[in-house]
Parts: structure tokens; sequence; C-alpha cells
């Protein structure tokens, strides 16, 4: 086992791993992070119960992705995580704190009676801001960090860029888009009616600052051009912006379709393919040109370690969240017990 | 301050404010357990009631267990670079498998065993809470085997840059103070857990509401804590002879030992004053500590001079530290004696100053763990990888302004949260657990708080929105 991990290929398969670990993260926190976004602009108190309920027995899983996605990167490429993590220190601390808001929040809020409001900010703040971290984050990661001798060598500010804020503000649609998919296939009555609504706001959005981020990348940082202009790359990678587009049009004309589950299937679709445009102008660094998948990793004795574990647990975790979502499936009726009972209001 | 001093001070009070949640959720996640058992086996509403009202209070504090969790989980690569660098090959698989194996699991149920009743069946509600549960205890394994590989490295080899790699899994995971630890913590989260619920029911047995399911709760609650108080002496006195092997200079800083000696004397209390490397003001009962250290009435203990002072923990920290924790150790070993000298007596629900008693000894099993952890690992200083790391090393490139920065945002987030969760969380134990027997069974009179509830519809307002989900259903 400890040899096979030597092999040069075995960084691939856990650099896929992390890949896929991100995209189930930013999918299915995505999607009660978007709920959070979109908290606030909900009409009416019961739309915010229901927007609540919605999310409430999966978003503890939802985020668990989250501590995964860390305790891989330490496990599998400790220089990721000992050079990036004290490189994006500030805005990992602050979407820290707001996932704490966001977090008592769903127990909270049921139990408050005056101030509920205090509560409902709470939620929707938190969920902006943490977005929006992850935002700065992303955008600091492709903007590339300074590192020397192997250690983090910049200041508290170095993570900041204009592209970061661009992925921000992306991000922030992005995830709205996704939360709005989930109400309109998750709930019906005015509450679908209103998350129809604000999918579209969410949709312009997400297609103008995925557009911008692009043009940004590919003017400021001459590395992520060089790979996607380079001859014959454009040949392969035309398609991603071409299919891009054709999402965000059948997106948008199936808002306010019969089929409920399609504007969330397609904002699923959307994230992909941005994942695939980050792979594809990060390819192969954990921390951008300075330390690639193959200088990056552990021990082959420690892979080896994780990787039985990887292959045997990975597969039951997958089957028991699905289980998680499929107790809860169909529409949201307001759920009792747990936080604080029903009777929430507008039953 | 500096920035290693600061990076200490945010790590101690943010993973202190951690442990606080799991010492809670994994004692109070196996009464559920037991709960939904007996509902599902015995049908009797009573277990149903109690199990809906625990799990109200439950769910408030996995909650902040989870949110506060996650902080750390990024506070080691934020603030502890240069740790992460020496050991994630050691300890970042054992991180991953907690998540793997723990977390996933818990996540994975919680939803079932907050909300699920009534959707699932009876047998399914009770599964879902053993599995978080079982999940809460893989949790304290893989964080207390890490832990516990910091305190008595085993099974990996440092290189010439100071990187750990492991030779061997085994050795690494279950090191020589690992079991103790983990024995001793979980003892711990059982006791605490008991003397809550007890204190909880002694409340309202006091205020003579809730009387049935009171009685219950607190006659299970102190069967336990009388088998849990002797147990965890019992493997605390294991755990210190185990530290005495493997980390001497903790032990004499527990016992405040200065000079190696034959036969020590147990120090009651003193003033240990590091400078002059001597107590002050000493209590000392002679040969005691020879006894319970070695089991012999003339054993050799090491002292603290055995090192440079530069070596030496902090000693008044854990000398005091380690006597709050075996003090409440001997309160709550009281408590539970004296309790079971009532029930022999017939008298334990009616013994209305044992109640207060009860009430008064709630908090203190949180304290003894904070001061347990301040013990072990104050104790450890002045390294984090003991013999190996010194702390001083493990730190992160950023800056005291960024880390002072968070510092003051945690402690102000992290108070602001705990006055919630005790508002929020105490509203929903002193209201109660609901009473879904005919209201003629109980003390109308008396009944106070849930005296609205059956002259109105499904959202009588009453206290919150938040309603009893048993009391109309
Ligand atoms: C309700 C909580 C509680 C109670 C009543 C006790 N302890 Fe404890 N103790 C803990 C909760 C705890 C803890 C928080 O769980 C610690 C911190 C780390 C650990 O392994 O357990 C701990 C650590 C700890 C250590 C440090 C070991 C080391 O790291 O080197 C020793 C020697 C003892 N305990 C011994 C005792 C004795 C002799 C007790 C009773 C007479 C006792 N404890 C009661
Ligand atoms: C959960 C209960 C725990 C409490 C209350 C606690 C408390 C503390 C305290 C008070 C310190 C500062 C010691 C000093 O500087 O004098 C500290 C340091 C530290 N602890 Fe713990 N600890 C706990 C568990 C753990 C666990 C489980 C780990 C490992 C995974 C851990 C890892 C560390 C590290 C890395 C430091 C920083 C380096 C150091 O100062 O030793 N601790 N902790
Ligand atoms: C350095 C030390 C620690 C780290 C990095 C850490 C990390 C975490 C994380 C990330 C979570 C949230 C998991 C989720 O998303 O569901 C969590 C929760 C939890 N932790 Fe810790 N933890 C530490 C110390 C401890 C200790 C010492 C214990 C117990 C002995 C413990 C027991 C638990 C439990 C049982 C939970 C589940 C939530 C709850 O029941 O409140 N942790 N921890």
């Amino acid at each position: 086992m400890t040899e096979l991990m030597q092999a040069e290929y075995v960084p691939l398969y856990f650099g896929a791993l992390a890949a896929f670990c991100v995209t189930v993260y930013v999918l299915a926190d995505g999607l009660d992070l978007g709920v959070g976004i979109i908290f606030l602009v909900a009409p009416r108190d019961q739309d915010r119960d229901l927007m609540m309920a919605s999310i409430e027995p999966v978003w503890d899983g939802n985020e668990t992705w989250l501590v995964m996605g860390g305790t891989l990167l330490i496990a599998a490429f400790p220089a990721g995580y000992y050079i990036l993590l004290p490189a994006f220190y500030l805005p990992i601390m602050f979407m820290l704190f707001a996932l704490i808001f966001r977090g008592v929040a769903f127990g909270f809020r049921l139990q408050a009676t005056q101030f509920r409001l205090v509560w409902d900010i709470a939620f929707s703040a938190g969920s902006i801001l943490a977005t929006f971290c992850q935002g700065l984050i992303l955008g600091g990661l492709i903007s590339g960090v300074p590192v020397e001798n192997g250690m983090f060598s910049g200041g508290p500010f170095s993570f900041l860029s204009i592209l970061g804020i661009l992925c921000g503000v992306g991000l922030v649609g992005g995830y709205a888009l996704l939360g709005a998919g989930w109400l309109i296939w998750k709930t019906d009555g005015a509450t679908q009616v209103f998350a129809r609504e604000i999918a579209h706001a969410a949709l312009i959005l997400t297609g103008a600052m995925m557009a911008l981020v692009s043009v940004w990348s590919a003017l400021t940082v001459p590395e992520v051009a060089a790979r996607w202009f380079a001859w014959p790359n454009l040949l392969f990678l035309a398609p991603v912006p071409l299919v891009t587009l054709a999402v965000i049009l059948s997106a948008w004309r199936g808002i306010w379709g019969r089929a409920e589950a399609r504007t969330f299937i397609l904002g699923i679709a959307l994230f992909a393919l941005g994942l695939i445009g980050l792979v594809v102008s990060l390819w192969p660094y954990v921390v951008p040109r300075h330390v690639t998948v193959w200088d990056g990793t552990s021990d082959p004795q420690s892979l080896a370690f994780i990787a039985v574990g990887l292959v045997i647990i990975l597969p039951i975790v997958l089957a028991y969240q699905t289980h998680a979502y499929w107790v809860f499936r169909g529409k949201t009726v307001h759920l009792d017990g747990g936080y604080g009972g029903g009777g929430s209001g507008g039953h | 301050m500096d920035a290693v001093d600061l990076a200490r001070l945010q790590f101690a009070f943010t993973i202190g404010f951690h442990i606080l949640w799991p010492t809670f959720t994994i004692g109070i996640a196996w009464f559920i357990t037991i709960l939904s058992a007996m509902w599902w086996r015995t049908g009797r509403t009573i277990y149903r009631d109690l199990m809906r009202f625990w799990l109200k209070i439950f769910a408030l504090g996995f909650g902040m267990g989870v949110i506060t969790g996650i902080v750390l989980s990024y506070e080691i690569g934020t603030n502890w670079a240069g740790y992460s660098r020496s050991v994630a090959n050691v300890l970042g698989p054992m991180f991953m498998y907690e998540t793997l194996t723990a977390f996933f699991l818990e996540a994975g149920f919680i939803g079932i065993m907050l909300f699920g009743e009534g959707r699932v069946s009876k047998g399914a509600h009770f599964f879902a809470c053993l599995m978080v549960s079982v999940g809460a205890m893989f949790s304290a394994t893989w964080i207390i085997a890490a832990n516990s590989w910091m305190q008595t490295p085993a099974g990996a080899v440092a290189d010439a840059d100071g990187i750990f790699h492991v030779v061997d899994w085994w050795q690494a995971i279950f090191t020589a103070s690992f079991p103790y630890r983990l024995a001793h913590m979980v003892c711990a989260s059982f006791l605490t857990g008991s003397f809550v619920v007890a204190g909880v029911s002694a409340f309202h047995m006091w205020r003579g509401q809730h009387l049935a399911a009171s009685r219950k709760a607190f006659s299970m609650a102190m069967w336990l804590a009388l088998v849990l108080a002797p147990t965890q002496a019992f493997i605390g006195d294991l755990h210190g002879r185990n530290t005495l092997v493997h980390q001497p200079t903790k032990l004499a800083a527990m016992e405040g030992l200065w000079d190696t000696t034959k036969g020590p004397a147990m120090t009651v209390i003193a003033w240990p004053d590091q400078d002059e490397q001597r107590n002050l003001y000493a209590v000392e009962i002679p040969h005691l500590a020879s006894l319970y250290l070695t089991h012999s009435w003339d054993g050799e203990v090491q002292g603290l001079k055995a090192v440079p002072p530069a070596d030496q923990p902090n000693v008044p920290v854990v000398f005091f530290a380690f006597r709050i924790m075996v003090g409440i150790a001997m309160i709550l070993l009281a408590t539970a004696i004296t309790g079971f000298v009532l029930r022999l007596r017939g008298r334990l629900f009616e013994t209305r100053w044992f109640q207060l008693l009860a009430m008064a000894v709630t908090p203190l099993g949180f304290i003894a763990v904070l001061a347990g952890w301040t013990t072990t690992e104050a104790g450890r200083q002045p390294w984090v990888i003991y013999g190996h790391l010194r702390t001083a090393d493990a730190v992160a490139p950023v800056t005291a302004g960024a880390v002072t920065t968070s510092l003051i945002i945690f402690f102000v987030v992290y108070n602001v949260l705990m006055l919630a969760f005790i508002w929020f969380a105490g509203r929903v134990a002193l209201k109660g657990p609901a009473d879904t027997s005919p209201p003629a069974l109980e003390h109308p009179g008396i009944d106070r708080t849930n005296a609205g509830l059956f002259d109105s519809d499904t959202s009588a307002p009453a206290i919150g929105g938040a309603q009893q989900a048993g009391a109309t259903s």
C-alpha cells in the first residue's frame, strides 16, 4: 500500500478527490447559504419560516463538507494547508465569525420572541458575509500568494485584490441562485413565487460576474491567460464558455416553468462549469505558481492510511447523506421538535 | 504580548469554549438515545415527553458545538502553521478520520434525530439517536488520540527539518496516555451530563411541576452519578500515574513537588513560588502522595528541579487547576452518595435541601473539565509536541495585529453567544417537559407554565412561538 502511494499518478487522485469535496461543499452549503442570502428580501415572516425549515435538517451535513475540505487538505496536501490558511487569515476568520452567527440563528431564531429580527439579520448577514469571504479567498487564490522558504511571506492584507471582490460578488449571486432554485423546488404558493422572482436577479448577477471574472483574470493574471489562449488549448476550452452561456439561457427560460427542479439543477451545472474553468486556470498547483500537487503531498504512508478510509467510508457517507435528504423529500412543511418545536406561526 | 502569546491565548479561549459543548452533548446524546429506546419499547408517553424536552436543549448545545468546532479546525492552520507543517503527516489523517467517521455520522443523522420523530418509525428514530451518540464518541476518540500523541508522542520520527513521518500507525494512535485520557474525558462528559439532568429535574421538583417526568429523570441521573463519580476518581488516579511515568515534570507541577523525594507528602494547598523554586504556606500530609502515586510508603518521585526552570511549565496554573478539578470531583462524589442515602431512606424526591444542592452543583462538571484540560495543556508547556516541538516554534507567520483583531472579536462574539444560549436554553429548561398526560393527573394549581396550554388551540402563543411540540399534538 505504502509503495503504491509513491506512484506518480497518486497525487492526481487526491487532487481529484479534493476537487470533489470542494464541489460537494459548494453545491450543498451553497444552497443553504443561498437561502440565507435572500432571506431578508422575502416579503412575509411565513416565507422566512418555511425557507428556514427547508434547510434545517440538512445544513449541518452540508457544512461538514467545509471541515472535510480543511482536514483533507492537511492530511493530503499539508503545504496547501499551512501556506494558504495564514495567507487568507482575515477572510477565513471573518468567514468563521459569519458562519457562527448564521449557525446559531437556526436554533435561536425559533426560540426568540421579541428579537426575532435580530436573528433574521444574523442569519442573512452571516450568510452573505461568509459567501463574500469565500469569494475573496477564491480571487486571492487565482491571483496568487507570496511564498518564501516554503512559508507564506505576505502581510495580513495581501489577500486583497479586485479579482477577489469580483469573485465575492459573483459567489453571492451564484449561491443566491442555488438557494432560489432549491426553494422553487421545495416550496409552493407565495414562497415559491418569491423564489422564482429572485432567481431572475440572481441569474443576471451570476452570469455578469462570471463573465467579468473570466475577463479580468485573463487580463491581470498572465499565467491564466497563457493557459486559456495557447494553441491548441483554445480549441479544447472554447466549449466551456459556450456551454455556460447555453446553461444560463436555458435557466432563464425555465424559471417560471412547470419543471420545478430545473432552476436548481441548472444552477448546479453552472457551478460545475465554473469549477472546471477554475481547475483549468490553476492546474496543477495547490498553492498557485509555487507548490504543485506533486511537491505538496504528505508522506506515502499517510496517504495510504487515509486512502483506506476514503475508499471505504466516503461512499457510505454519501449514501446516508442522500438518505437524510430523502427522509425530508417533497415540499417542506413546518417542522416539529428539534430547535423549539413547531408552532412558529403561520401554519 | 507577542504573536506567540496571543495565538496561545486565542487557542486556549476558543478550544476551552468549544469543549463545553461536546462535554454536554456526548452525555446528553446517550441519555436521549436511552429515552428513545424506552419510548419505542414501552410506549409510555413519559419517555417521549422527556425525550422531546431534552432534544430541544440538546439541539441548541449541538449547534454551538458544531460552529465552535469548525473554528478550531481552521485555526490550527491560520494560527499554528509551524505546528501544522511539522505534524501534518501524523495528525492530518487523524483529523480527517474524525470528520469522516464522526462528524459526517452525526450530521447525517442529526436532522432525523431532531425533526424526524413522526416522519420515521420509532425504531428508525432510535437508530438515528444512536448514530449521533456513536458519532460523538468517535469524535472524542480521534481528537483525544491526536491530543495524546502531542502529549506522549510515539510511532513517528522527526527528520532534520523537524517534520514528523509516521513509521507505525498503531503506535501513533494508541499512545501511552490515550486510553486514560479518553476514558477520563468520556466519563467526565457522562458525569457532567448526569448532574445537568439532575439539576434541571430538581428545579421542577422543587417547583412542584412536571412531577412524574422529573422524578423519573432525577432518579436515572442519580443512579448514574453514583456509579460515575467514583469511577471518574479511579480513572483519574490511573491517569495521574500514567503521567508520572511519561511526563514527570507535569506531574511534579500538579503535586507542587520541587525536589526529587523518597516518600513525598501530599501537598493539600500551598502557594508554589516559581522564582524561589519552592512552596510557601504549604499544608502537607506526609507520605500520602507516595501512597497514591507509587503505591508504596517510600517510593521515589521526580521533582520540578530535575529540569532547568526554562523547561518547567507555569507551576501555579497547573497546581491550582488540578486542585479545582479534584475538589469538584469530591463535591460531586459526596452529592451522589448523599442522594443514595436519601434514596435508601425513601426520601430522594421529597428532600428540598437536596434539590437545592443538586441545582447548585449543575455547572461544576463543566468547570472541572476546563480545569482538567488546563492541567493537561498548561502542564505540557513549554512544548506543543512533548519533548520535540516548542510552542514558540509552532506559530504561523501572521502579524500580532491580525491575531489581536480576531482574538477580540472571538471574545466578544463568544460571550454574546454564551449569554444567548443561557437565555434560550434556560428558558426551555425552566419551562420543563410537556405533559401529554391528561391535565387532571397533574396539579393544575401549581403547574404554572403549562396552564395556558389546555384552553387554547395549537398556535397558543404562550411563551414564544416555540411551543412544546408534544403539548397539543
Ligand atoms: C467532570 C470532570 C472531571 C472530574 C470530576 C475529574 N476530572 Fe480529571 N480531567 C478531566 C475531567 C475531570 C478532563 C477534562 O477530562 C481531563 C483533561 C484532559 C483529560 O484527559 O481529562 C482531566 C485531566 C486529568 C489529569 C491530567 C492528566 C494529564 O494530562 O497528564 C489527571 C491526573 C486527572 N485528571 C486526575 C483526576 C483525579 C485524580 C480526579 C478525581 C479525584 C479527577 N481527575 C476528576
Ligand atoms: C478541549 C479541551 C482543551 C482545552 C480546554 C485546552 C486548553 C488549552 C490551553 C489552556 C492551552 C494553552 C496552554 C498554555 O499555553 O499554557 C492550550 C494549548 C494548545 N492546545 Fe489545548 N486544550 C484542549 C484540548 C486540546 C486538543 C484536543 C488539542 C489537539 C488537537 C489541543 C492542542 C493544543 C495546541 C496546538 C495548543 C497550542 C500550543 C500550546 O500552547 O500548547 N488542545 N490548550
Ligand atoms: C483541536 C481540537 C478540536 C478540533 C479541531 C475540533 C473540531 C471540531 C469540529 C470541526 C466540529 C464540528 C463538526 C461538524 O461539522 O459537525 C466539532 C464538533 C464536535 N467536537 Fe470538536 N474539536 C476539537 C476538540 C474536541 C474535543 C477535545 C472533543 C471531545 C473530547 C470534541 C468533541 C466534539 C464533538 C462530540 C462534536 C460534535 C458537536 C457536538 O456534539 O457539540 N472536540 N469539533
